[in-house]
């Protein structure tokens, strides 16, 4: 071996000794790089925000985006490299479509995940190919009520009643955990969403970024961005919790 | 002869009703399956065909055709309800019968009721008739016999009827049929499907009410 280290962290067709695939490791680590998002499941829907890192002030507001939708019901919040979000949300909608095309039904929240969780969980099993450096929230509502599912770059996925991915992502699961999910009403949990991504925010390391802000509600069971004057509403609550929080110390 | 049927083949000519009430779905048929229209093959026939643990099809047209398409739907949907850990909903069953009818339109002649009950939408029935289409219907009839009752469907089906009031309505209609068409007869066959399971009925030929026959 004419590099340095154990040799073992080459290909993901390479165990480690004690078992572990370090390239499946440093995906995920690209995947904490990035900038949060959370979803949260309330009862009578599902809420994604991100804290979009924006890198030029050049760039179209709203470009970029790492919310998509996959199907009328299902929204997909990504974290991690952004491009291999889009090829995992591409992945999603063509599974979507094919479901409808055998069953004539929307595709139920479990099966989307079960589906998009064996597509990443391929790519961690050849040498040709590389994990995704990406995660995926997905966000449903399907026959039995609103569905959240997060996929990891290892492929393994679970349900959650709320999940953080990126940088801020341990600040982010004790907010939520804080919140009485059942008792939140879309509307408050959109309002919550926007405060924690304010929260979880580093000033000093990241300057700018651009919320993101989409649901997936009770109502007309329909994946879409939050209307503005709503997701304007939030963004101030969250920028003046910011600023009391800021008086308080 | 059944439009559709190649020289031979053998058909179901047959009388099928299907009719949805609160809380399941009963469906029935008579038991006679011909040959070149005039020779009966079997005259206990059970028409009423397994598809999913609360889903049967009744088939019309081509014994072989529509055997072939039942088998195939019944492979789908264990294959669903493996996958989804529950049963499969009736609309889907039925999208299953439609999709094979439809694309196989020039090769088959397969007309088929999907009823079963399943925990979205109660009892429900759907009608694929020949040419591949899909109806969602309070109740549905098929084959040659159903030509005989429309008169008796349109004046005597009520909607909200009860288990017994229906499975009265289907037995009449099919007992009807028998009296009138050629290519039904035998005995009549039910199946009440509601979320407890599947209950099959079985009425001897000599026990068919003779309605009307002159």
């Amino acid at each position: 071996m004419s590099s340095i280290g154990t040799g073992y962290d080459l290909s993901v067709s390479t165990y480690s000794p004690d078992g572990r695939v370090f390239q499946v490791e440093y995906a995920a680590k690209a995947v904490d790089n990035s900038g949060t998002v959370i979803g949260l499941r309330v009862a009578e829907g599902i809420v994604l925000a991100v804290e979009k890192l924006v890198q030029s002030k050049l760039l179209v507001p709203k470009s970029n985006r790492s919310i998509q939708t996959v199907d009328t019901h299902i929204g997909v919040a990504t974290a991690g490299l952004l491009a291999d979000g889009r090829h995992i949300v591409n992945r999603a909608r063509d599974e979507a479509e094919n479901y409808r095309d055998i069953y004539r039904i929307p595709i139920p929240g479990k099966m989307i995940a079960d589906r998009v969780g064996h597509y990443v969980q391929a790519y961690t099993l050849y040498s040709s190919v590389r994990p995704f450096g990406a995660s995926a929230i997905i966000g449903t509502f399907d026959h039995d009520g609103p569905q959240l599912y997060m996929i990891e770059p290892s492929g393994v996925y679970w349900g959650y009643h709320g999940c953080a991915i990126g940088k801020g992502k341990q600040v982010a699961k004790t907010e939520i955990e804080k919140l009485s999910l059942d008792e939140l009403s879309v509307v408050d949990a959109v309002k919550q969403a926007a405060r924690i991504i304010y929260a979880v925010h580093d000033e000093a390391k990241d300057k700018e970024f651009e919320l993101e802000l989409s649901w997936v509600t009770a109502q007309n069971k329909r994946h879409e961005f939050v209307p503005a004057d709503l997701a304007a509403e939030a963004e101030r609550l969250a920028k003046e919790s910011l600023n009391e929080e800021m008086e308080d110390d | 002869m059944e439009v559709g049927l190649k020289p031979g083949e053998i058909s179901l000519g047959t009388t099928l009703i299907a009719v949805a009430f609160d809380g399941g779905v009963v469906v029935g048929a008579d038991s006679r399956t011909s040959m070149g229209g005039s020779y009966t093959v079997n005259r206990v026939t059970d028409k009423l065909t397994y598809v999913s643990d609360r889903i049967y099809c009744c088939r019309s047209g081509s014994a072989a055709d529509t055997q072939a398409v039942a088998s195939i739907v019944t492979y789908y949907l264990q294959l669903y309800a493996i996958q989804h850990e529950e049963e499969p909903p009736v609309r889907v069953a039925a999208s299953l019968f439609q999709e094979l009818c439809y694309k196989n339109k020039d090769a088959l002649s397969a007309g088929i009721i999907c009823a079963g009950w399943d925990k979205h939408d109660g009892g429900s029935v759907f009608g694929i008739p020949m040419g591949g289409s899909m109806h969602k219907l309070p109740y549905a009839t098929a084959g040659s016999g159903s030509t005989y009752i429309y008169g008796y469907c349109d004046t005597s089906f009520r909607q909200n009827m009860t288990k017994e009031e229906t499975i009265e309505f289907v037995k009449t209609g099919v007992a009807l049929a028998i009296g009138r068409d050629g290519s039904s007869g035998g005995c009549i066959r039910l199946a009440v499907i509601t979320k407890d399971g599947v209950q099959r009925h079985f009425i001897p030929g000599d026990q068919v009410p003779a309605l009307g026959v002159i």
